[in-house]
This record gives structure tokens, C-alpha cells and sequence, in this order.
């Protein structure tokens, strides 16, 4: 074992049979027991069977990736050993079902026996691995008793009759020493930005079930009175974002979500906000594409497409948040900007942030709440188009007395009604120019359009974005390199950008696609990169993989 | 009577049926005023067509919205307010071409939406192709020897689509028009006004209608056979008698009071909601 705790696990199995819970289960343990989280969830696009895993981090320090080393191996399946034996550290320990599996090497624990024996059901075997590891890792049954009970509502009798059998039956093969930190709330990406956004005020939250933006479908629907907000399914994604638009246009702070190919349904509907100038909130989870590509699998190639989304000269906000932390942030802060432009806005984010799992500090709730928009005073004559200098015409919405509010897809005067009228278009598309401007210039004031990592004065720099954030941060920082991260894309942030790239010799780009999206943005900005390290096995990057690379610079 | 004028001019063909739908929009619009409906709870979602520009005609709230979507944002208004009265307008090509998925939906969850839908059997604004309810045999400029598909009875769909409230009124018969659109607004609920029209320009079936269309007599709005019997009497064809009047009507929760959950004011529990992740 290095110096610092760091550990990881890898629990594996078929779908069915309670892997990712198990993951999660242990990550929590660890969690109480003051380690930082980082889980990785590798699932295929089936419901039972196939081969599922989580790859779990618990750190003494900060953790954004995974490792693909494990520690510790908890294998509910053959598969899991097949597939993954290599992956086990040379003082690694394997944990097995040994009711389903034979290996020579490693500890077995009957768990499917011991789950029959006491009529329990077959899945909860994993609560019978789970304690086993338990017990070997020195984990009291105080603490697992308590995580078990949190975790797992129905049956919870039975699962803990099973686990304190389990727990009893192993023996302690190492002590997992107890850290000074306290627990912390432990969130997948989808769940803080959902947070972020009912911090900044949600009401509407519309969407079509797509991975692997469903969990936040999900999560509202699930927490509809805490979060406050009406959640809604509908027919597809284009009734989807029509109606969200719809909602913004009464009045309510509207979020629609999905992945690319839901994305490239929306677009038409991004070009309606642009023009109607009604607030939306759009988040787009990256997966794998072209077309239905890898559904479960990550991906960072919509960026282009989302860059310039929906027909027609306009600007839309446009932000790539690297972990939950900043997905929480970022899609309250999208939300504000969205209204106070009255404009869309598109948090840009990915499988591996959507569905990983991060230890999150709660220091970042009290940077987001809702801020204010420009509202009508109620004095005069409404015109939902008013040629206010800096673009922005004051809102009313229908059922406010004295307003006729009439919001159009046409290009319109300030009444908004529709026009032909050559000076009319000029004259509007002047005043959304000038939207246009002000929010550049926001972007220009904003705090943390870009961020910066590791040795700020080295002169070899590594640019990422998203979720390779994480391996990328790790790596640099473990060899001593400079990393940039661009999270605001859209206005682009060039003046921060230029500030951070300030003498750099040698710069590496960073990204899971293969033609360097975020490179060709970066060159439209005069920003040229002597080395750029794709990946698109749809698998994340690990900072081992890209030390390894990182070393040749 | 409140002046319902805005100050933009009128493009329809002269003649065009439209008018008889915008004087019955504003008689209609005018009596739920006097009955006590406040003029700002109004929203008029219109989509793209002809018939969608009534939204530049009328000084009410508008959602002049996209083609085929104009449904899809009347629900979300709704949903986001539901003391707004919405009156959807939107055309065959729109309603049954475009955006047939959202009609279909909207009826199916009982969206307390008012859907007029203005068919003229054809698309008009981009000079006359045929639609999904154009007679089979329809030359246009996209169909020189006729379309080759058979129209679908839009009201059938809408039977079978779980429709609380089903009418069909005529453009010209303004006084028809108007008691049917007030009726409409008050039912709680889904209601599908279909607006017969004849579009001078393209397809004038102003003889037709004349003489074929008829003010049909339903003594039990709540019978589904009654209801299918007045529905199948016309099938979109040159030929048979078309009944007008309010075919169907009964009363369902509707989408917005059961699935609203937002509460006005009330503070969302973010802490509850981090505390169950530790």
C-alpha cells in the first residue's frame, strides 16, 4: 500500500443481481468511516444478466476518478474474476461467491447458502458480500448495521439477519484505518445539478427518459415535495422542450434534460427560445454517439453540435462542468443567466459525471440561489419586446394585469407581433445583438469560467474539459504540470483563457472523442495544441493511463 | 365589449373562412369577459399556418409558437398556471401532419387545453399540398395526379385517444362557432373543437359544406356510440351529410390538477435532500 490511503474496490456481477448497490453500500462505509468517494459505474444497456461493475475510490484526499488497480475484489459472478483478475493488486484480496465460483486463489464466502438458509431472497446475497468485506476490512457491525439500515428500506430484517451471519462467519484481514474527517453527503452528478437547479428557483422539469440523463428524471420525480417542483414525462423530446418553453413563458423557471440524440430533437425548440427570447434550461448528459451509439458508455462529442444548436444567428450560454460539485454550481448559476438573458442555456455534461458518484462539500450551497431578472413595473403600455440599450426588455408573464404579453417564433416588432418590415428585423436583431454583447461581457466578469490545477508554474500545460477533469487533474498533479479547464464554452471565456495559457511552451489537449472538438474551439481562439491525447473506447481516461503519456511530454 | 383589436393588419385572402373564425373567437373571448373571466388570464397559443396568425389579430396574451408544436407549449403553459384559460388554434397539417404525436397526448392526459383545430384539408400558407385529412385523389402541387392516401377521421383519433370533449362547428356558422368555443373553455378538462373552413384559395368547399353541412341534434353527449355513430356519419370525402355540434363530453380529472405539485412560496428542502445522501 502507498503512503496515502487510497483504496480501491471493484465490485462486479450481473445485472440483477445488486452490484451497483453493493458498490454504493461500500462506498458508504468508507464514507463513515472519513474517506473521499469516487465511484465509477460500468453497466451495459440490458436488465439482467450481461456484466455490470462499480470501481470504487475511497482516498484520504480529494478523488474525481477511478483506479483501475482494485485493492479489493467482490465478485458476485465467474464473470467478475474472468473479466477483471488482472486488474487485482499483487497484494490485492478477492472475495468471491463461492456458491457460484471456483478459484484457487482468494476467500469465498457462501453467500447465496447463506441467503437461502435464512429465506432470504437471491438478490440479497450482496448484503451477505457486503458484510464479508465488512468483517476482512475491520469495519465495525455497528457501522455496517447502520449503513445497511439507511440503504436498504424493504426487507431490512432480513437483509440484516443475513449480513450478521455473513459478518460472524469471516475473519478480519486488514484494518481500514478511521479517519479524522466526518461523513460526508455522497451525490452522482445528475443528482447535484438536479439540486443546483431547485436551488436556483426549478418549478418545471420536463423530460423523456434517455441515459444517462434519466436518473435526474428520476431524482426530481422521487423528491418532488422536498425539491418543491412539478416533474413531467411526456410524449418526446420535441413536446418536451416546447412545453418547458411554454411553462417559462407563464412564468415558471423551467428545466428540460436529456442525451445527444434527445439533444438533436430539442434544437428546434433552442431556436424558438433564441427567438421568442424565453428562458430555458437545457441539459444535455453526453453519451457515445453517432446515432444510438454506446448508450451506457461515456462520450464528449457533442460539443460542436451543442456549440452551435438550433437554426439561425444567435448566442446561447453554454457550460461543461467537470464533477458534482461544479454540476451543482453551474446548472444554478445556467438557470439564473437563462432568465436574466432570457435566452437558453445548455449545461454540456457526461455519463461519467451524470452517473459517478462524488463526495460533495456542502460549502458550495450557499453560492447558488435565485437570483434576480428583469421584471416589468407594471407603469405604461407592455411591450414583451421593449428596444430596452442593453437588450434586455423587462418580463411579464400572462395573468399579470395590465399586460398583454405576446411572445412569437416570427420575427416581430416590440409588441410582438409578427414583421416583414426591413428596418423592424434590422432593428430587433440589433437589440438581441446587443443581448449578445452583454452576455460576453458577463462571462467576462463571471468567477471560475476557467479553472486552473496543479503546478501553476509549470510551462507544460494540459487542457480538459468535463469529466476528464478528473484523471487529468490527478495525473498533473501527481507529475508536476499545469492543468486548464474551460467549464464556461459558450460565450467563450478567451480573456480567462488567454490569462490562464499565459507562457505556456507546451500544450496538451485532453478529450474522450476522436476528432478534438474542443481543439477546434480552442484554434477558432488562436490557441494551438502541440499534443492531443484522445480516447474514444467510450471508457473513461485513469490518471495512470495518462501519466504514462503525460511523461512524453 | 372589449376592443379585441391589435394594430396589425390583415393578410388573409379576402373571403378566407378565417374571418368567421375571428369574429366567433371575439364574441366568444368577449362573453367569457362579461361572465367574469378577467381578460389577462386569456392566452391564445397559435401555431404556423394561416389560421395561426388569429394570435397578431387579437390584443390577448400569445404564444405564437412553432409548427406541429403549438399543443406541446399550451400544456406547459397550463401546467405552469393553471387559472390561464388556453385556446390553442392550429391547422390540419399542424394537428394532424406535424405534431399528431402531441394531439394524440394532450387528449390522452386530459390537458385542461382548449384545441381548435382549423381544417381547411390541406396545407394552404405554403400554397396547397394535401394533408392527413386531404380526400384521396387530391391534386396539389406536391400530388399533380393525386394524393394516393386515404384522409383519417380526426375525430375517431380523438375518440380513441381518450378525448373528454369532441365538437365540430363550421367557419361561417359564426354564432355555432362561438357558443361551441364557450362551451369548450368551460369544460374542464381536453376539448377538441374542429373548425370546418373552406379555403378559397386552394380547396373552396363552400358549396359543399353549405349544402352537406348540418347542425346534428345529441341528446346524450356522454354516449360513446351516440358520439361514434355523429363521427363516422362524414368520412373526409366528397360525399354523405357532415353533423356538426358537440359529439362528446364527459368529465375527467384533468392532467394539471393531479400531476401540480408546486407550491407558490413554500421553500424547496435542499438540506432533507443532502442529509439522505450522507
Amino acid at each position: 500500500m502507498k503512503n496515502t490511503k487510497d483504496y480501491s474496490i471493484l465490485v462486479g456481477g450481473a445485472a440483477g443481481q445488486g452490484s451497483r448497490v453493493a458498490g454504493l453500500i461500500i462506498a458508504k462505509l468508507f464514507n463513515r468511516l472519513g474517506y473521499n468517494i469516487f465511484i465509477h459505474e460500468d453497466y451495459q444497456s440490458l436488465i439482467k444478466g450481461g456484466h455490470n461493475f462499480s470501481q470504487i475510490r475511497a482516498s484520504e484526499e480529494e478523488v474525481l476518478s477511478h483506479r483501475n488497480e482494485a485493492d479489493f475484489m467482490l465478485a458476485l459472478d465467474a464473470n467478475t474474476i474472468a473479466k477483471h483478475k488482472d486488474k487485482l493488486a499483487k497484494k490485492g484480496t478477492l472475495i468471491f461467491n463461492q456458491d457460484k465460483i471456483q478459484f484457487d486463489t482468494g476467500i469465498g464466502v457462501k453467500i447465496d447458502t447463506i441467503t437461502k438458509e435464512l429465506g432470504g431472497l437471491p438478490i440479497m446475497s450482496n448484503t451477505a458480500l457486503i458484510a464479508a468485506f465488512a468483517k476482512m476490512t475491520g469495519i465495525s457491525w455497528a457501522v455496517l448495521e447502520d449503513v445497511l439500515k439507511k440503504e436498504i428500506g424493504k426487507g431490512i430484517e432480513k437483509n440484516l439477519e443475513i449480513a450478521r451471519k455473513a459478518y460472524d462467519e469471516s475473519q478480519e484481514v486488514v484494518k481500514i484505518e478511521k479517519l479524522k474527517n466526518k461523513p460526508k453527503p455522497l451525490l452522482t452528478g445528475n443528482e447535484a445539478l438536479a439540486l443546483g437547479a431547485v436551488k436556483a428557483g426549478l418549478d418545471n422539469y420536463y423530460a423523456y427518459p434517455m441515459t444517462p440523463a434519466t436518473s435526474i428524471l428520476h431524482y426530481l420525480a422521487a423528491h418532488e415535495k422536498e425539491c418543491n417542483v412539478t416533474v413531467s414525462q411526456l410524449e418526446n423530446e420535441i413536446s418536451v422542450i416546447n412545453a418547458g418553453i411554454g411553462s417559462a413563458f407563464a412564468g415558471k423557471r423551467t428545466m428540460v434534460g436529456t442525451s445527444g440524440g434527445g439533444f438533436a430533437l430539442m434544437t428546434e425548440g433552442i431556436s424558438l427560445a433564441a427567438q421568442a427570447e424565453t428562458p430555458i434550461l437545457v441539459i444535455d448528459s453526453q453519451r457515445s454517439g453517432p446515432a444510438t451509439g454506446v448508450p451506457t458508455y461515456n462520450g464528449q462529442s457533442d460539443l460542436l453540435c451543442v456549440l452551435a444548436s438550433g437554426h439561425g444567428d444567435f448566442l446561447r450560454f453554454v457550460v461543461a462542468p467537470g464533477d458534482a460539485q461544479e454540476s451543482f454550481y453551474w446548472t444554478g448559476k445556467l438557470l439564473n443567466l437563462a432568465w436574466q438573458y432570457q435566452t437558453p442555456a445548455i449545461l454540456l455534461t457526461d455519463k461519467d459525471i451524470s452517473e459517478g458518484t462524488f463526495t460533495f462539500d456542502e460549502a458550495v450551497l450557499k453560492k447558488v440561489k435565485k437570483e434576480k431578472d428583469s421584471v416589468w413595473n407594471g407603469k405604461g403600455e407592455y411591450k414583451r419586446y421593449l428596444d430596452k440599450e442593453n437588450g434586455i426588455s423587462p418580463m411579464a408573464f400572462p395573468g399579470q394585469p395590465g399586460a398583454i404579453v405576446k411572445a412569437i417564433s416570427y420575427e416581430h416588432d416590440e409588441y410582438g407581433i409578427s414583421t416583414e418590415e426591413e428596418a423592424q428585423i434590422v432593428k430587433m436583431q440589433d437589440k438581441r445583438l446587443r443581448k449578445f454583447e452583454a452576455m460576453q461581457n458577463a462571462v467576462d466578469e463571471m468567477e471560475g469560467t476557467v479553472k486552473v490545477y496543479g503546478n501553476l508554474k509549470s510551462k507544460k500545460v494540459v487542457i480538459c474539459w468535463g469529466s476528464t477533469k478528473g484523471a487529468v487533474k490527478e495525473a498533473a498533479e501527481h507529475l508536476g504540470l499545469k492543468v486548464v479547464q474551460p467549464v464556461v464554452l459558450q460565450p467563450f471565456p478567451e480573456k480567462q483563457m488567454y490569462a490562464a495559457l499565459k507562457g505556456a511552451e507546451k500544450i496538451v489537449s485532453v478529450e474522450l472523442n476522436s476528432t478534438g472538438q474542443m481543439e477546434q474551439i480552442l484554434n477558432s481562439h488562436g490557441i494551438e495544441a502541440d499534443k492531443r491525447i484522445l480516447k474514444y473506447d467510450m471508457r473513461p481516461f485513469t490518471a495512470q493511463e495518462l501519466e504514462v503519456q503525460f511523461k512524453k511530454i | 365589449m372589449e376592443k379585441l383589436e391589435t394594430s396589425c393588419s390583415n393578410t388573409w385572402c379576402p373571403g378566407c373562412g378565417n374571418f368567421g373564425l375571428l369574429a366567433a373567437v371575439k364574441e366568444a373571448v368577449n362573453s367569457l369577459i362579461e361572465s367574469g373571466t378577467p381578460k389577462e388570464k386569456i392566452v391564445i397559443v397559435s401555431d404556423i399556418g394561416c389560421n395561426s396568425k388569429i394570435a397578431d389579430y387579437l390584443n390577448l396574451n400569445s404564444f405564437y409558437g412553432l409548427h406541429g408544436r403549438s399543443i406541446a407549449s399550451a400544456e406547459g403553459v397550463k401546467l405552469a398556471n393553471s387559472d390561464l384559460k388556453v385556446l390553442v388554434f392550429l391547422g390540419d397539417g399542424a394537428a394532424l401532419d406535424e405534431g399528431i404525436s402531441h394531439l394524440i397526448h394532450a387528449a390522452k392526459r386530459n390537458s385542461d387545453i382548449n384545441v381548435f383545430l382549423l381544417n381547411n384539408r390541406l396545407f394552404a400558407l405554403t400554397t396547397g399540398q394535401f394533408t392527413a385529412v386531404s380526400p384521396k385523389g387530391m391534386k396539389g402541387k406536391s400530388t399533380p395526379e393525386g394524393s394516393v392516401e386515404d384522409p383519417i377521421n380526426p375525430l375517431e383519433l380523438m375518440m380513441a385517444s381518450n378525448a373528454t370533449f369532441i365538437a365540430r362547428s363550421y367557419a361561417l356558422k359564426v354564432q355555432h362557432l362561438k357558443n361551441l368555443i364557450i362551451e369548450a373553455v368551460k369544460h374542464k378538462g381536453f376539448s377538441l373543437v374542429e373548425v370546418l373552413e373552406p379555403c378559397i384559395s386552394f380547396f373552396n368547399t363552400m358549396q359543399f359544406y353549405g349544402e352537406k353541412a348540418y347542425e346534428a341534434v345529441n341528446e346524450d353527449p356522454s354516449s360513446k356510440e351516440k358520439a361514434m355513430a355523429l363521427i363516422r356519419e362524414w368520412n373526409y370525402s366528397e360525399e354523405g351529410r357532415v353533423p356538426l355540434g358537440l359529439f362528446y363530453k364527459i368529465e375527467k380529472p384533468s392532467y394539471e390538477e393531479q400531476m401540480n405539485k408546486k407550491e407558490e412560496g413554500r421553500e424547496a428542502d435542499i438540506a432533507k435532500c443532502i442529509q439522505s445522501h450522507i
